[in-house]
């Protein structure tokens, strides 16, 4: 249980950085962007061919962010310069990765479980200055130390790489750049009434989405330890539950809070998930179905109780007229 | 400053829809000019505006700002010198921004937008001094989000953000007909201040009559997609409404079909 949850936790972290590139695109820029089944996918099959020929996993991983860039561009030209709805060309995008991505890997599936990975790197390195002696102190000082991870590496360098993408990403949305391709997913035609080229930023900030996305699928298989051509089925719908919990339980106007919330709305869905496989007739493949009610809930419910709510001051406003009816008639009947 | 040549506009052409928008506009302001546009409903005032902004393109017929020939311009790239404030108050600023923010990006209009600086100290301090001018207390609420904001505030700071950075020719299209009539005081006067400040080149197309032959040095009076009746400096001192609508009669030969226009007074 307890482990449990710390794999969610772990998991939560990697794919955080998904969520924040789908947290871009559809809140920041109101693009409601599906290429991300495909990129993610196209940031773990890059990263993962290039480990398996030997390449430094650090340029692996980076090279699948970029992967994810070009992806992410293409979709932000189909919608500006063709001219195509977002849904329709993420839905090309996504549709097109899947046979690139087929291309990429050779075959559907990739192990790496004798590769050298960021991750298995990160471990060796962790566990020769031996932090995990250090890091167990305190969970034996409470006597809780048969709670404690196996070991902290993956936790501990999750939550440096997530901690530098927030910073770096709440650093760049903050400049005059970040500023501007905030208020193009805001107000298009006013940001184009003030001499900026909006289909320069919609293009740049899908393709910042999907790199972060393709980070985080490279991220995703290297801790797998496989790549697999459908990793990313369904992927959108997550990262879009993440950016809801997040909103719903953590959310704050300032960009700096909202991404704090994303991050932690991917970790709260993570712990959701591993709570569910524990449910005794749920099984793994219901979790699709689950996260799909929880993004189509998060949707509705709001609406919904607008208008429960408008209803009922209708009504009592409604009330309150005729109260008011009567008294005058009453007073003129006097 | 500003010269349009035989500007022809026609929207869905050789179609039963087909309407003729502008019909051999040629007209031309010097610099600090300010023109007031009245007429009736689709008389061809958007459109005209819209040839200016580059949001349209004419079928025929050139437009020329600062001598230079923008023809064939897109919007984002004339916009460098051209300010706009539209009727709708929603339109002109990003609600879910701040209003630092907004000014931010209007001031994008002037400069390269940096990567790796945002809103500088020196930056805000001329926000709030430009702020300050409009006296309804923005300057106090820089972090503030826009769409909280009235209507007129929201026009107010739109209006600002069109001027401050002083653009060649600023254009206005009935940016006071959402408000109600306090409000929409507050930004005539506004816009008469910054345009004077500015010494801005100006066209503003405006429903009241009044407020046509009070605003400005010219006016032009549009009908039918073109410019049927026009008051220079001279002429516009001593104009009147019944004269305004006499010269309708007199060119068209009815009476003009606006029933806003009538309406105010
Ligand atoms: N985008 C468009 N597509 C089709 N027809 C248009 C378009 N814009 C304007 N028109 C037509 O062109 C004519 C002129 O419209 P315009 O908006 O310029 O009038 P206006 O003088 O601004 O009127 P109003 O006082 O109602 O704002 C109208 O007949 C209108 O229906
Ligand atoms: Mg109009």
């Amino acid at each position: 249980m307890v482990g449990a949850l710390y794999g969610a936790v772990e998991s939560g972290l990697i794919y955080a950085i998904m969520a924040l590139g789908v947290y871009i695109s559809f809140r920041i820029l109101d693009f409601p962007d599906l290429t991300v089944d495909g990129s993610f996918v196209t940031g773990g099959a890059v990263s993962s061919v290039m480990i398996v020929n030997g390449t430094n996993p650090f340029i692996a991983t980076l090279a699948g962010a970029f992967a994810g860039l070009l992806a992410g561009v293409l979709t932000g030209l189909l919608h500006t310069k063709g001219n195509i709805n977002p849904l329709l060309a993420g839905i090309l995008m996504m549709i097109a990765l899947y046979s690139v991505n087929l291309r990429l890997m050779g075959q559907p599936n990739i192990p790496m479980l004798n590769e050298t990975t960021l991750f298995t790197t990160l471990s060796s390195w962790w566990q020769s200055m031996n932090l995990d002696g250090l890091l167990l102190i305190p969970f034996e000082w409470f006597g809780i130390a048969d709670y404690a991870p196996r070991t902290f590496y993956v936790i501990v360098s999750m939550i440096v790489i997530v901690y530098l993408v927030k910073k770096l990403l709440d650093f760049f949305l903050r400049t005059e750049a970040g500023i501007t391709l905030r208020a193009t997913g805001d107000n298009q035609s006013m940001v184009r009434s003030f001499s900026t080229n909006t289909n320069l930023y919609i293009v740049a900030g899908m393709g910042l989405s999907n790199a972060l996305v393709g980070l985080s699928g490279a991220l995703v298989v290297q801790f797998n330890g496989f790549a697999d051509v459908n990793l990313g089925v369904g992927m959108i719908i997550i990262g879009l539950a993440s950016v809801i919990i997040g909103e719903v339980l953590f959310g704050k106007d300032k960009i700096v809070r909202m991404t704090l919330a994303v991050i932690l709305g991917s970790i709260v869905y993570r712990a959701i998930y591993s709570l569910a496989l524990r449910v005794e007739f749920l099984e793994a493949s219901d979790m699709k179905l689950i996260t799909a009610l929880i993004v189509a809930s998060a949707l509705v419910i709001p609406n919904w109780l607008d208008k429960t709510n408008a209803k009922r001051q209708f009504k009592k406003s409604k009330k309150a007229a005729l109260k008011q009816k009567g008294a005058v008639q009453h007073a003129s009947a006097k | 400053m500003l010269q349009l040549n035989n500007i022809h506009k026609t929207f869905y052409p050789n179609t039963p829809d087909e309407r003729r928008a502008l019909n051999d506009v040629s007209q031309c302001l010097n610099p600090g000019d300010f023109v007031t546009i009245i007429g009736s409903n689709g008389a061809g005032k958007s459109t005209l505006l819209n040839m200016l902004a580059g949001t349209l393109y004419p079928d025929e017929g050139d437009v020329w700002i600062d001598g230079k020939n923008v023809t064939a311009m897109p919007e984002e790239k004339r916009a460098k010198f051209i300010g706009r404030v539209f009727q709708n108050p929603l339109m002109g600023t990003a609600p879910g921004m701040t209003i630092e923010e907004n000014m931010m990006i209007s001031l994008g209009r002037t400069k390269r937008r940096s990567i790796i600086s945002g809103v500088t100290k020196k930056t805000r301090d001329r926000f709030r001094e430009h702020l300050s001018t409009l006296e309804i207390g923005l300057e106090d609420r820089l972090n503030s989000k826009v769409g909280l904001l009235s209507g007129g505030e929201r026009q107010a700071l739109s209006l600002l953000m069109a001027t401050f950075t002083e653009p060649k020719i600023l254009l206005l299209d009935e940016h006071t007909a959402a408000l109600d009539p306090s409000k929409e005081s507050l930004i005539i006067n506004l816009t008469k201040d910054l345009v004077e400040k500015h010494k801005l080149t100006t066209v503003m197309v405006t429903h009241q009559m009044e407020q046509a032959i009070e605003l400005g040095n010219r006016l032009w009076m549009m009908d039918e997609g073109n410019v049927i009746f026009e008051a220079d400096e001279n002429k516009k001192k001593d104009l009147t409404v019944p004269d305004l609508l006499n010269e309708f009669e007199k060119v068209r030969g009815r009476r003009m079909a606006n029933d806003r226009a009538l309406l105010a007074k």
